[in-house]
């Protein structure tokens, strides 16, 4: 076992360089989250209320997603991405070589992975909206944007909570697998900090204490914010 | 779109899919046998306490630094080189196949968890007034009850683990993914590589999920409203 020394945030210590690398894993997991969200809102309204070809789209969105690897997509992203803003690029006359951030990447790709699984915890939350609460927005004169704001949307959430707490979990982990595009967030920091000190297994102990210590932080989060919108519900127990 | 180079690249990541499907296969088995005994050990507080930490430990971090964990991290003990075990760790194989088991042991450990939490109490007293032993109760009223509650949720979790596979790659073991990449970096056609991997992994996620929902149909056809054969 290597010296603890290392985690520490003196001048040999590579605290601070993990401390940031920390915030990298949670920006881009916010980020991705944001974009799993729209996408997700997006596609469930697809499958709810869409016409046919858009319900179709929907749905093949979320089969193809939910049955090819994290790590594929996050590849695609990042060398298709490259090869087609070399393309875009070309095309426009600029000289190479073309880079795509892997923030970007990465941030697109777990979005897209999660807007699936998204997409389902929405809609099963649309659907236990209860419909005399929709019909009676309706009947008072709401139109379709103020009804999603005002009446539908408020209840879904409620019941949507638990679920997108999860969700939030899995884009936290899904987020070191950014790592193979060189963004330095906390799984690629610890690869290097292992790499250089040869202290393999303390910093990669290191590493997984700083995704528990996100998921635990996070998860107290949405418990709260559970209770919160359970405010005023009968039979809440709280 | 160039016909030929497609089809040759399905060929060439199709030899990888027995150690994809060894992998997966394998790591589910295990996993399988060390949820049950995680659930097992929930019956007393220290039991608990350890099956309640080791979920929480492996729940709460990514697989892949797991997988690096355990293939880099494991070499830094002494005890661990000179050990019986070392020609194993050694092994990239081992060393992914351990990862994989120990991370969806936690996951289907709380999957099972739930499916046993919606055994009817009735079922089990009922088993245990027919004069059953403990091991009998478990073998034939708990397990059957519980995996059957446990079956949707669990049939996401194969496929996961299908998913999961692929980040074996990134401990040098060809499997699909690990050709794929091998084979982007020498032609650097990504998209097409990268699409031909993913049909595959989609073909064979599809499959699990007609098996599942037609074994969950014909163990309860009363739920899908047929009547019971």
């Amino acid at each position: 076992m290597g010296d603890i020394g290392l985690l520490g945030f003196g001048p040999d210590g590579w605290g601070l360089v993990l401390f940031r690398a920390g915030l990298m894993t949670l920006a881009v997991s916010v980020a991705a989250f944001l974009c799993g969200l729209v996408l997700g809102t997006l596609v469930a309204w697809a499958r709810v209320g869409g016409n046919r070809v858009m319900r179709a789209l929907a749905e093949a969105y979320t089969v193809v997603l939910r049955g090819v690897p994290d790590i594929l997509v996050i590849y695609l992203f990042y060398f298709g991405g490259r090869q087609v803003v070399a393309a875009i690029g070309t095309a426009l006359g600029f000289a190479g070589p073309f880079d795509i951030s892997g923030f970007v990447a990465g941030m697109l790709a777990i979005g897209l992975i999660s807007g699936a699984s998204q997409s389902e915890v929405l809609r099963g939350a649309y659907q236990a909206v209860p419909r005399g609460t929709i019909e009676a927005g309706r009947v008072v004169g709401m139109g379709r944007f103020t009804l999603f704001r005002r009446v539908i949307a408020p209840q879904a959430m409620v019941t949507a909570l638990p679920a997108m707490g999860n969700q939030w979990q899995s884009v936290i982990k899904e987020s070191a697998l950014v790592s193979v595009t060189g963004l330095v967030e906390t799984m690629r920091q610890v690869s290097v900090a292992a790499g250089t000190t040869q202290e393999h297994f303390l910093f990669y102990a290191a590493g997984a204490v700083i995704y528990l210590i996100i998921t635990t932080l996070s998860d107290q989060v949405f418990r709260l914010a559970e209770r919160r919108s359970l405010r005023g519900h009968q039979g809440a127990g709280y | 779109m160039d016909l030929t180079f497609i089809s040759g690249m399905f060929q060439k990541i199709l030899t990888g899919l027995p150690l994809t499907l060894n992998l997966w296969l394998l790591s589910l088995a295990g996993g399988a046998c060390l949820a049950l005994t995680l659930n097992l050990m929930r019956q007393n507080r220290i039991g608990n306490a350890i099956a309640a930490t080791y979920v929480f430990v492996f729940r709460g971090t990514p697989l892949l630094i797991q997988i690096f964990m355990i293939y880099y991290g494991l070499a830094g003990f002494g005890f661990i080189r000179q050990s019986f075990l070392w020609p194993f760790l050694r092994d990239p194989y081992w060393c992914g196949l351990l990862a994989l088991i120990l991370n969806d042991a936690a996951y289907s450990s709380e999957i099972l968890r739930g499916g046993l939490r919606a055994v009817p109490k009735g079922a089990v007293e009922a088993g245990r007034v027919s004069g059953m032993g403990r091991a009998t109760i478990l073998r034939r009223i708990t397990l059957p009850i519980a995996t059957r509650q446990a079956l949707p949720a669990y049939s996401n979790e194969v496929i996961s683990m299908l998913k999961a596979t692929a980040l074996v790659s990134t401990i040098t073991l060809m499997d699909m993914t690990g050709i794929a990449r091998a084979a982007i970096s020498e032609t650097w056609r990504a998209v097409e590589i990268l699409l031909c991997a993913a049909v595959i992994y989609l073909v064979i996620s599809m499959l699990v999920t007609r098996a599942s929902a037609w074994l969950e149909q014909r163990l309860s056809p009363w739920q899908f409203g047929r009547t019971t054969p």
